[in-house]
């Protein structure tokens, strides 16, 4: 008797609840079935990151399975289309999936560019071969991207970019340096932009291209930082190979994609770190490592007042990340934002690190030090130089937001 | 809650743009100040202002208010923020209908309240003593005397109190100094005896004033919400105050922005448009990310006022702490990027820096605020 009342009651709860809520329930119920223990433990360093590829690394068992999981469910993508090997959800559904990951502290199963930068560029510009061939292996991890944007002399001018791109008649050969590209050394396969045409405007000559980085026309060399870290490379195409297929977009248009991609970027380097709003509050931080007065107040006054500015720029630019997205929503949003919130995201994130090393004091000074405070320190320098510098960015908002002329 | 303006809050900042900038621009404020005008704001446009609804933004449907909430509030402030418009909105329509409407008794509600829907009354709120904000600090004494009080001593920089029908006025019932315990509310009519007022004209051509209470007697009803735990509302009243000064802040930040924008983009050195120059473009693309965060956490503070008044407080210190160093920073970089012809009084862009300055100051400046967020988040 008790039981069929359960029943009747789940029931009608069921009939009540809209498809969101019901949403909400299964996601919950297959996350906690399906995410092991140790999955919901945060990463302890960097080379806690599961990054996939053809030769992908798991540190611990548990990564792959989780990894394997939510491949299955499309849900490393939630978003991209299921022929896409991505989960199908609407953006509500997203955010539900996102928010119950966070609820049970769920590490993100896969780190991968293919995910943030080139599938997002190829859904928008891929012909259908492409996409059916590449984005599933992207949302499953088996295909590790580097991107092969910057050369020696072409960092904040881009597009002044040389690498050569030759069209041999059955195939492209690719000629050229490319710089700083991220853990190009473990990568697959490269999306590069080369100069197709040497006559045109800068603008005009360059297309996007995807080169097998197995083939003896590709080398990489690891470049080492002030942080003694070595995460980009520089990356050496020698008549590399690349098959007509894997030209995206048009012939001269790949600046277009370029940009597109870029703004991408921005917005993941922009809203990550101290732009994410999951790191621990600067004051908790500093008030563990440096306690309090008898007043009760932080136990460095000047200190005190930084972590305090900083906290509320933070709320600020949380507030603002929110605000562009519901304009965007709302259709009234200023599409060069995304070149402000990387500006201030990546500003804030290196004041964030300025802090905890005024906070750590002499123990941050310690190259092995608990954390790896310095290191981190050292690495946001770059945050403001990679993607765009913070002078690009104030470049593009004095033009496109405040329409003030170039000479 | 979405962080944009609903349709009819929309529609409500086009209407106070507009009315703002054909009714009350800068101009005004010039003619007043030269006019020195012994108001210090323009009663015709108060006027206009109660019947198109904005005096009663704030208080209830059932006093003849439109009770359209804090963000609705704040977007009439930002639009006089970008006009400078001067008037007792903020120690009125803001400050004195959610005094009232919050802690008022029945008969305080029916007396006051539609009157400041209707422009009728004019309120303001006497709580500083000395020379920066400090709203626990209370020297002023309410001594229980008969039914009621005896009020003594002394409020400086009261916004709009020359002109105030009725004051909120801080007092002491009982413990030290600097107790937050111990402050009682009370409403003093202006013209009570015992109360003199000494006006001053501020950097911002508004007036503010010094207000002696000399054995002011007031009746056990002049006391607004409880004896002895007056701080607690005071703190909610200059909390919708601090929320409207950061709007009205952002109005004019933007404002600067504006201006300055419009004449880089006509002023000739060297032969070229000035704004060609990357030294002050990056200027002016730094100023603009600044303003657009204080706008969005201006916004924050004003729906978690409406929505929940009771978690409001560390989100309005951290947006009245930010708009007090983003509206400064516009325009100080305002007549910077302008060069000569900012320093001129004939040019309006040094009103801003002069009202920017008082609002900054006005309830709490950046510091203040930086330090009350600091202590609400426990360092």
């Amino acid at each position: 008797m008790l039981d069929l009342n359960v029943n009747v009651m789940l029931i009608s709860l069921g009939r009540n609840m809209s498809d969101l809520e019901k949403f909400r329930s299964e996601t919950r119920e297959w996350l906690e079935a399906n995410c092991p223990a140790e999955m919901r433990l945060p990463m302890k360093d960097e080379s806690d990151a599961v990054w996939g590829g053809r030769n992908p690394t798991f540190k611990n068992p548990q990564q792959k399975v989780w990894l394997d999981a939510m491949a299955s469910k499309g849900w490393t993508v939630p978003e991209w289309p299921k022929a896409y090997g991505g989960g199908g959800l609407s953006k509500d559904e997203a955010k539900i999936l996102k928010a119950e990951m966070k609820a049970i502290k769920a590490r993100s199963p896969l780190m991968s560019f293919g995910i943030w930068m080139l599938g997002p560029a190829l859904l928008k510009y891929g012909n259908e071969e492409q996409k059916l061939k590449y984005l599933p292996q992207i949302a499953r991890g088996e295909i590790r991207w580097a991107q092969g944007y910057s050369e020696p002399n072409a960092g904040s001018d881009l597009a002044s970019l040389m690498t050569k791109c030759e069209d041999m008649g059955d195939h492209y050969s690719v000629t050229g340096q490319k710089v700083w590209t991220s853990y190009a050394d473990q990568a697959d396969w490269i999306f590069v932009l080369v100069r197709t045409d040497f006559e045109a405007k800068k603008h005009e000559g360059i297309s996007f291209v995807l080169v097998d980085m197995d083939q003896p026309g590709v080398t990489t060399k690891p470049i080492k930082l002030i942080s003694g870290k070595s995460p980009f490379c520089e990356t050496f195409l020698d008549n590399a190979r690349c098959e007509k297929s894997d030209l995206v977009g048009e012939i001269n248009k790949g600046w277009t994609i370029a940009k597109y991609l870029l703004t991408h970027e921005r917005e993941m380097i922009g809203g990550s770190g101290a732009g994410s709003g999951a790191l621990r509050p600067m004051g908790d931080i500093a008030v563990q490592q440096l306690g309090l007065d008898d007043r009760g107040q932080l136990d460095d006054p000047v200190l005190r007042v930084d972590v305090a500015r900083s906290e509320i720029d933070g709320l600020a630019f949380l507030s603002t990340m929110e605000r562009v997205i519901d304009e965007a929503k709302a259709g009234s949003g200023v599409g060069a934002n995304s070149s402000m919130l990387k500006y201030y995201g990546t500003e804030l994130n290196k004041r964030r690190l300025e802090l905890m090393m005024d906070s750590a004091g002499h123990d941050a000074l310690a190259w092995d030090g608990e954390g790896d405070v310095a290191r981190l320190w050292l690495r946001t320098k770059a945050n403001s130089i990679e993607g765009g510098t913070s002078e690009v960015q104030l470049n593009i908002i004095s033009k496109r937001i405040l329409g003030l002329p170039t000479a | 809650m979405a962080m944009v303006l609903n349709e009819e809050q929309n529609m409500l900042k086009d209407a106070a743009k507009g009315f703002m900038t054909d009714n009350a621009p800068i101009s005004q404020l010039r003619r007043l100040r030269d006019e020195e005008n012994k108001d210090g704001f323009d009663r015709d446009t108060w006027k206009s202002m109660a019947e198109m609804g904005m005096t009663g933004v704030l208080v209830p449907e059932e006093f003849g208010g439109v009770a359209m909430g804090h963000v609705a509030a704040g977007v009439i402030a930002e639009e006089m923020g970008r006009t400078l418009t001067a008037s007792p909105f903020l120690s009125t329509a803001i400050m004195g209908a959610t005094a009232l409407s919050r802690f008022g008794t029945g008969s305080q509600k029916s007396e006051w309240l539609a009157k400041i829907a209707s422009g009728d009354a004019i309120t303001a709120v006497a709580v500083d003593e000395a020379r920066k904000h400090a709203p626990s600090t209370v020297t002023t004494t309410a001594e229980r005397s008969g039914n009621g009080f005896k009020l003594n001593g002394a409020k400086s920089f009261v916004a709009d109190g020359h002109i105030a029908d009725m004051m909120i006025v801080s007092a002491r019932t009982s413990g030290e100094e600097s107790d937050a315990d111990g402050i009682t509310l009370f409403l003093v009519p202006r013209e009570a005896d015992g109360v003199s007022v000494e006006v001053d004209t501020m950097i911002d051509s508004r007036l503010a004033s010094d207000i002696k209470f000399d054995n002011v007697e007031l009746d056990a009803d002049a006391v607004l919400g409880e004896i002895d735990g007056g701080f607690a509302a005071l703190e909610q009243v200059l909390d919708a105050g601090r929320a409207g000064l950061s709007a009205e802040m952002s109005g004019s930040a933007q404002a600067c922005l504006d201006q300055t924008v419009d004449y880089l983009k006509e002023r000739k050195q060297f032969g070229e448009i000035i704004g060609t120059f990357q030294g002050l473009q990056h200027r002016a693309a730094h100023l603009y990310t600044e303003i657009e965060l204080g706008k969005s956490i201006v916004l924050k503070a004003l729906q978690t006022l409406d929505a929940a008044p009771e978690h409001a407080t560390m989100m309005i210190s951290a947006a009245k702490s930010k708009l007090g160093h983003v509206a400064q920073l516009s325009a100080q970089e305002a007549i910077q990027m302008h060069g000569g012809i900012g320093m001129t009084d004939e040019y309006d862009i040094g009103f801003f820096i002069k009202r920017v300055r008082v609002a900054e100051a006005l309830y709490g400046d950046a510091n203040f605020h930086t330090d009350k967020f600091a202590r609400l988040r426990k360092y």
